[in-house]
């Protein structure tokens, strides 16, 4: 079982936290600090498992990750996962948050001086709920649910299209300028006539 | 008036942009605020955005738990959007032991019959993840129905959905066994993926259930040759594997099932030799299977030909480059080196060679396997190897590395000299990382090596002429001196070059150690019984020794003082008894039974002790190395000894004179 997904930068600042065993909030934070200083000690040329650590679960556990640019990727599993399959799936997460969430055309690209993080861990700050969302298509309840990518993507797509599809008040302005600009005006009559009602529709100008 | 909220990615920018912790807080603290207010309305337009960004507070460590109500509302939204949202926070703000959590059951039972699947799967999520005990019984006959007649999104997660069910509620494990066994059946991989997860959870939960399940290893087995062998399979492959988390999984199963089980077992033998030999081990997702299929032949009851092409993968492992591999493959050996150690041992090589490995946590495993792997015809080679990796190993395996090369050294030495060269070795290298009991132990050794004392003493002597920084290694040279002094000035030995060596510059070496700073209290009380002790086996220097003596008769260290005292009196008023006092030691036993490693020996003084107490305390155990009470050379034969002078002398000036270690 996956007990926890952590995935935090070079300087220990959380960026997407997944817990699939109930920790109290300072608990939470705690391990989150635990397990960056753990990691951090870590040269680049040792292997990617790392036994002690003794807030999770106690003594059957261990920290797999994996470090790429500035976030660490640090899966906390028991003995029950495979420590290479675990590293796989690293992999895998990560090239779905990049692919994904630039798929989403917002992009945030800030200005060279405060620009020290990737794009991929900007993705992660601004559209964490995304990620999450993305993440659940991935490992459900600690357990790996789903290893193919196209079916993965395709699930998610749909979801957010749901979403996006009800819409509500901040969608609203976007519908209404798409539904004008699919508005054809040149053909609509210069002079509808219900009944007794006269109405001239003044001229517009094509848009 | 309640400020308006930021939109997401604004208050996002507002926070990374504050400059301290303090002016983060301040952020934080009214957006909070504002979120609370509009909570607290029943509005309907932002509220998805608020709850987001409160969950992404709570990420950055802020209290959230305000926000379970509006969780819960979320969550009873007919719109997708609110709904997805509060299922998240709800699955990170609740738990079963919070109240808010029982409200959102009646949501869940009924989006688990939403006729959106994506509505079902938001369920099916949020009681995978925390789903109380209730809840689970309440649900689990749904979950059962999902599980039957669904399609395959939904299947699969409402496979692992039963697996926490079983979890929570260990007797609902006989409701989900039929449909887990027609889940085998089907083509998806994500289901398929499920059900063996499932089949998993119930076998290792209840051995009936794994004995009825037993009966699928043939549809496993098939299941499997068809991932195996199947062509190029573009949506399940990964880098030319088809479906390695998959075959992962199935590896697993099969191996809890062919434990112990002749027929399961042999069911699946020709399975795991084709996927052990035709498993491309180039990409790290061939490794993965071919480690679990490792694992599984290990485990399961294969033949002896399987056995061993198992554990040569795992010797090819050990030269991979990469190091996770490495790693893995030499805690499997470490398992397997009990069971077949024969086969490990013609890795040994490989082995050894990692024991230079960069990385501080596969040298310990290399450390480990090593040690295992010692034998009677290994141990001169294994030694030197050993030996050298002590002298550059890191600091926080020298400990554990000095005892195994001593205990391995105590079962292999091919010879008393090696032996003791051994030992010596280690202390001269890693002695302040020894065991206290290392320096009782290698003075018995010593004693019953009666052959070799010349050798040893002048080995010694020479040892501390060079460096008298480590306390073990000094304890034992100052013990000898004091003991086989003689044979160190009478200038031959056999065994070793020998070295002239005047009786001056013996008391120079052991005042040198009484006086350094280097040396430990302990230590110098060893430095200061041996010079007493000389004063038997030589013969010009003896008022050299009376005077340092006496010197040491004011010194401000109680223990040293007290020991000084008392030689003093020896040499003057108990003159006539010095000789006996100081004659050589006899052959010590070791009074515990087996090896002497801490803890029996501790046992067996603890009892020797009172007994001593009565004899109206004749002898206290010297300390060593350290302050620890007892070791096994406080001896029955000295005891004697003590007696017979008690019974000679009832001097009250006698008795005290006797309360000290002057063994020592």
């Amino acid at each position: 079982m996956i007990k926890a997904i952590l995935i935090f930068n070079n300087h220990g600042k959380p960026r997407l936290i997944r817990f699939y065993q109930y920790f109290a909030e300072d608990m939470q934070q705690q391990i989150i600090r635990e397990t960056f200083h753990l990691v951090s000690k870590r040269d680049d040329n040792v292997c990617n498992f790392l036994e002690g650590g003794s807030l999770i679960g106690g003594s059957d556990y261990k920290l797999i990750y994996r470090h790429y640019a500035t976030l660490y990727f640090v899966f906390c599993v028991d003995s029950s996962e495979s420590e290479l399959g675990i590293l796989d799936l690293i992999q895998v997460c990560c090239y779905f948050f990049k692919m994904l969430c630039r798929k989403k055309q917002m992009v945030f690209v800030e200005t060279l001086d405060k620009c020290f993080e990737n794009v991929c861990e900007l993705d992660l700050i601004f559209h964490m709920d995304r990620v999450h969302y993305i993440l659940q298509e991935v490992v459900m309840g600690g357990m790996v649910l789903e290893t193919n990518m196209n079916e993965i993507v395709a699930q998610v797509e749909v979801q957010n299209r749901m979403e996006k599809s009800e819409g509500g008040l901040s969608a609203a302005p976007a519908r209404a300028v798409s539904a004008v600009k699919n508005m054809n005006l040149p053909e609509i009559p210069r002079n509808i006539n219900i009944g007794d009602i006269n109405i001239k529709v003044p001229s517009l100008s094509p848009f | 008036i309640p400020q308006t909220p930021l939109n997401t990615a604004t208050m996002i920018r507002a926070i990374r942009s504050a400059r301290t912790q303090c002016e983060e807080r301040g952020v934080i603290q009214r957006e909070c605020a504002a979120i609370r207010a509009q909570f607290r309305q029943a509005d309907n337009g932002g509220r998805s955005h608020n709850l987001a960004k409160l969950l992404y507070v709570h990420m950055l460590g802020y209290p959230a738990h305000f926000g379970q109500m509006e969780c819960v509302r979320m969550i009873a939204s007919p719109r997708y959007s609110e709904k997805r949202v509060g299922y998240l926070g709800a699955m990170m703000l609740l738990d079963e032991k919070q109240d808010a959590s029982l409200l959102i059951t009646n949501s869940i039972k009924n989006d688990l019959s939403h006729s959106n699947q994506y509505v079902q799967s938001l369920a099916l999520c949020t009681l995978a993840c925390m789903g109380s005990a209730e809840m689970c019984r309440d649900l689990a006959p749904e979950i059962d129905r999902l599980l039957r007649a669904s399609n395959s999104y939904i299947k699969k997660k409402a496979a692992l959905c039963a697996v926490h069910i079983v979890r929570k509620v260990h007797d609902l494990g006989e409701l989900f066994a039929p449909a887990a066994r027609s889940l085998l059946a089907e083509k998806n991989h994500g289901v398929l993926h499920g059900a063996v997860v499932l089949i998993t959870e119930l076998c290792e939960r209840n051995p009936e259930t794994l004995e009825r399940f037993r009966k699928t290893v043939p549809d496993l087995v098939q299941i499997m040759k068809g991932l195996v062998i199947s062509g190029y399979s573009p949506e399940h492959d990964v880098a030319g594997i088809s479906d390695p988390f998959l075959q992962v999984r199935i590896l697993r199963l099969l191996r809890i099932l062919g434990r112990n089980n002749e027929a399961a077992s042999d069911a699946m033998n020709d399975l795991l030799a084709q996927v052990a030999t035709n498993t491309d081990s180039t990409k790290t997702v061939g490794n993965a299977v071919l480690y679990e299929t490792v694992l599984t032949v290990l485990d399961i009851k294969s033949e002896s030909g399987l056995r061993v092409l198992a554990v040569n993968i795992l010797g090819r492992f050990l030269l991979n480059n990469d190091r996770n591999i490495r790693y893995i493959a030499m805690t499997s050996l470490q398992r397997i080196v009990g069971t077949d150690h024969n086969a490990v041992q013609r890795h040994r090589g490989t082995i050894v060679d990692c024991l230079k490995d960069q990385d501080a946590s596969v040298k310990r495993r290399a450390l480990e396997l090593s040690l295992a792997l010692v034998s009677a015809t290994n141990i001169r080679s294994m030694m030197k190897e050993l030996l050298l990796f002590l002298s550059s190993c890191p600091l926080e395996l020298r400990a554990q590395a000095a005892s195994g090369i001593f205990n391995a050294a105590e079962r292999y030495a091919p010879s008393q000299r090696w032996h003791i060269d051994t030992i010596l070795h280690v202390l001269t290298t890693a002695g302040g990382d020894v065991r206290d009991e290392t320096v009782p132990n290698l003075i018995q050794l010593i004693t019953n090596t009666s052959e070799l004392h010349c050798y040893t003493v002048h080995k010694l002597y020479r040892a501390l002429l060079s460096d008298i920084s480590q306390q073990s290694l000094v304890q034992v040279a100052c013990w000898c001196i004091g003991e086989y002094g003689d044979l160190l000035l009478r200038g031959e030995c056999q065994e070793t070059e020998p070295v002239q060596v005047t009786e001056d510059d013996v008391l120079d070496a052991l005042e040198t150690v009484l006086q350094s700073h280097m040396s430990a209290p302990a230590t110098r009380g060893f430095a200061l019984t041996a010079t007493m002790k000389l004063s038997t086996r030589i013969t010009d220097n003896v008022d050299r020794i009376r005077s340092i003596v006496s010197i040491y008769g004011s010194c401000i260290d109680v223990e040293l003082q007290q020991r000084a005292v008392e030689y003093n009196a020896l040499f003057k008023k108990y003159d006539h008894m010095r000789a006996a006092v100081l004659e050589r030691m006899p052959v010590i036993e070791k009074n515990s039974p087996g090896h002497t490693n801490g803890e029996s020996t501790r046992e067996a003084v603890k009892e020797v002790q009172p007994a001593k107490v009565k004899q109206a305390e004749t002898l206290l155990p010297q300390q060593p190395a350290s302050q620890v009470q007892g070791d096994d050379t406080s001896y029955r034969l000295s005891q004697d000894c003590i007696s017979n002078f008690l019974k000679r002398f009832r001097n009250p000036v006698f008795l005290r004179l006797t309360s000290f270690c002057w063994l020592f």
